[in-house]
């Protein structure tokens, strides 16, 4: 990227921003730490060179996004989508608290969590019927239960992922009714994830000061292992 | 497309310069906006929806300038908490990290701005009132509570997908920080399964008594 001079940055003020991000130290050091991979936060450096033409975003773009057609039409399956995730969580959380590895304020702590979850089970299947979808139904699941410190890890997996998963969809999104609904949600698996983080000793933000989004094929695959039917 | 109405007088003389709609985004919200009495009062999750479409229609950049308003706030609050908040240990910690995320938005904030053609809202001269540790948590919590819900009731109004991506991965971040607060005020990390938005009006009057 050339030094930007004024009468540059009146011409291109796309470049000029990436140029002046990459002369900073401090920037300097978010734009490497960006390009390392953060596709969310990257789509800041990309909306720098964002005026009406999209087309130089689509490398920082979140992909993936025909990943939930299998789930349905559209927002219908990108609820569909969130209701497999959710029932994921929901069913996880319950064999958790049946396994009797917890007690006390932790034991509270997941009941708490999968209570949350199951209502985000009932607000999506309702979302994808006022669409006229079909919700997708439960799956059957099975989690490895062995000792309460693998599965508090297991539970911070699952919703850091859970989290990365709404982010990927944000941008997806067609109908603002169903972005609010996803970002209502979405912050609340961001809450659930670093409480967890903070449970396990970790990072309550492994991504920095910028979340990043995962697409639903990683999600799918990273789900895979837990899903029996 | 209309003007947001700027209550913040921090944000009335931003010169803002419109980026040209390219995406559905816009004619989708306009669509949504006229269908709204026929949508919002079926949906499940309809006072969370209605909240958040509450917000007054501004360009992209108003939003920026917006939630760049709140990033001041909250980076200015924790810099200067490293040394008034009398925190020690895991706090400490929290704090430097917290400090650290919200200067990082500010600056990302700002570079957007710009780089849309809009002018960066200049950063307004805060006074938070506490005198301890408990004090200063007390008021982090509402911070970081009224970060995430202001997000949340701005993201439905953003038109470019790419300054939503952006958001998003911010609102996670400031959510992350809530659970993190609340859990240092011994309080549910996630109160609700669902958090709720704030429209612009109600977020200016909960952080108004913090800027002098």
């Amino acid at each position: 990227m050339p030094e930007s001079n004024d009468s540059e940055q009146a011409q291109a003020p796309a470049q000029s921003a990436v140029a002046r991000a990459v002369k900073d130290p401090v920037s300097r050091r978010k734009f490497m730490a960006l390009t390392g991979g953060s596709a969310a936060a990257a789509a800041f450096l990309a909306a720098c060179g964002s005026d009406s033409d999209t087309t130089t975003m689509t490398s920082a773009k979140p992909a993936g996004g025909d990943e939930t057609a299998q789930f349905g039409k559209g927002d219908i399956g990108i609820l569909n989508y969130a209701l497999t995730l959710e029932y994921l969580e929901t069913a996880f959380y319950a064999d958790v608290v049946k396994s009797g590895l917890f007690k006390g304020a932790d034991l509270a702590t997941i009941k708490k969590f999968g209570e949350e979850e199951a209502e985000h089970v009932s607000a999506l299947t309702a979302a994808v019927k006022q669409l006229g979808g079909k919700p997708a139904p439960q799956p059957k699941t099975e989690f490895p239960l062995e000792s309460a410190k693998s599965v508090l890890e297991l539970a911070g997996t699952v919703e850091n992922l859970g989290a990365a998963a709404y982010l990927g969809q944000a941008g997806n999104i067609k109908s603002p009714e169903v972005l609010a609904s996803a970002l209502a949600i979405h912050s609340v698996e961001g809450r659930h994830a670093a409480a967890l983080n903070t449970l396990l000793g970790m990072s309550i933000t492994p991504d920095g000061a910028f979340a990043k989004p995962a697409t639903a094929k990683e999600v799918l695959k990273s789900v895979e292992p837990f899903i029996v039917s | 497309m209309s003007h947001g109405e700027l209550a913040n007088p921090e944000l009335v003389g931003v010169e803002v310069v419109e980026d040209s709609g390219d995406l559905s985004r816009s004619d989708v919200i306009l669509k949504g906006a006229l269908a709204a009495g026929a949508v919002y009062g079926t949906f499940m999750v309809g006072p969370y929806v209605r909240k958040a479409l509450a917000m007054s229609g501004g360009s992209d950049v108003d939003i920026l300038n917006f939630a760049l308003t709140l990033e001041y706030l909250e980076s200015s609050f924790y810099d200067e908490a490293k040394t008034r908040a009398k925190a020690s240990g895991e706090l400490k910690g929290l704090i430097g990290l917290l400090a650290k995320d919200e200067q990082e938005h500010v600056e990302a904030l700002t570079a957007t701005i710009k780089s849309l053609g809009g002018k960066p809202v200049a950063e307004p001269k805060f006074n938070f009132d506490y005198s301890d540790t408990a004090g200063f948590l007390k008021l982090a919590q509402t911070f970081e509570d009224t970060g995430v819900s202001a997000y949340n009731g701005a993201g439905p109004m953003i038109k470019s997908k790419e300054v939503l991506a952006a958001a998003g991965s911010i609102v996670q971040v400031e959510a992350r920080h809530a659970a993190a607060i609340r859990l240092q005020n011994k309080e549910e990390p996630s109160p609700d399964a669902f958090d709720s938005p704030l429209d612009e009006a109600q977020v200016l009057k909960a952080v108004e008594p913090f800027i002098a």
